[in-house]
């Protein structure tokens, strides 16, 4: 059974009274997962919610050509397959330990439930799954309208061709900070760019091999 | 010697999860911090993509592939 410290300090059951958390205790299933292990694949049938108590998980989309899109690196304490345990549908999204973790599911069912009995819970649920939707509109913002790439491209031409010794060496985090925008979106933009073979990722160095291509994209950045 | 990842112990909040998605063994608990055991690391970024407080990054320089004859 999870532990009652660990139960409470999950923000779906903040502010529940003793016997919710107990009834939440005894419905939630304990699952270990190890490294790389698939916990839910998109499109399956699986009615059921997952807190992470230790490790991380990722969850993602994959395009027909194999391309990955992180949606959410989910740490302890955060919960992840919302959806379709409230629309009763298929897992919209696939996920995967990204390292030895241990997490607490709870049926559609049980859940349902629970929620019909405690407002509080339902409450929680709300405001989480609110919360859920601010992050997907921001990604959408940052798939969509900013010109992320464009300024990353801006950047990428400025220190290439900065000849100062030693050489300046850039984190995705200060390109981040520079550019206006989270790491990640960064993150996706180098890759989006490699995919693209404007660039090239080595270690310890992006190497530019199609320059008038970059220049492009750094000219259209506002 | 490779010198990656850079590791801002004062960013760090001790939560571990950087060990916990290490394929390699790269990173080690060090009281209430992380050592980084540079020679393991394979530079596959995943304990910077989980690191909820940015305190790992992998610096990296720019450079313009000349073209070929």
């Amino acid at each position: 059974m999870i532990p009652a410290e660990l139960a409470g300090s999950i923000p779906y059951f903040s502010g529940l009274p003793p016997d919710a958390i107990q009834a939440l205790r005894q419905a939630l299933f304990e699952k270990r997962v190890d490294r790389g292990e698939i916990v839910l694949l998109e499109g399956e049938p699986s009615g059921a919610l997952f807190f992470v108590a230790e490790g991380v998980v990722k969850v993602f989309k994959t395009s027909p050509e194999g391309k990955e899109q992180i949606l959410a690196i989910v740490r302890p304490g955060d919960a992840f397959n919302d959806v379709p345990v409230f629309d009763g549908g298929v897992n919209p999204a696939s996920a995967q330990a990204m390292g030895p973790a241990l997490l607490y599911g709870i049926s559609r069912t049980n859940l349902m439930r629970i929620v019909a009995a405690q407002p509080q819970l339902a409450a929680n649920v709300i405001r989480t799954l609110a919360q859920r939707l601010r992050d997907m509109v921001a990604l959408v913002e940052d798939l969509s309208f900013k010109p992320v790439i464009g300024r990353v491209a801006k950047i990428l031409l400025q220190y290439a061709t900065d000849t100062s010794e030693p050489r300046p060496r850039l984190t995705q985090q200060d390109i981040a900070a520079m550019a206006g925008t989270a790491r990640e979106v960064v993150g996706r933009s180098l890759k989006a760019l490699e995919e693209d073979g404007i660039i090239r990722l080595e270690k310890h160095r992006v190497v530019i091999t199609r320059r008038e291509s970059l220049q492009q994209l750094a000219a259209e950045a506002v | 010697m490779s010198e990656m990842p850079s590791f801002d112990v004062g960013k760090c909040d001790g939560c571990q999860l950087c060990i916990s998605v290490c394929q390699r063994g790269g990173l080690r608990s060090a009281g209430e911090s992380i050592e980084v055991v540079f020679a393991d690391c394979d530079e596959c970024g995943q304990c910077e993509l989980v690191c909820p407080t940015g305190a790992i990054s992998f610096p990296f320089e720019v450079v313009i592939e000349e073209p070929h004859d």
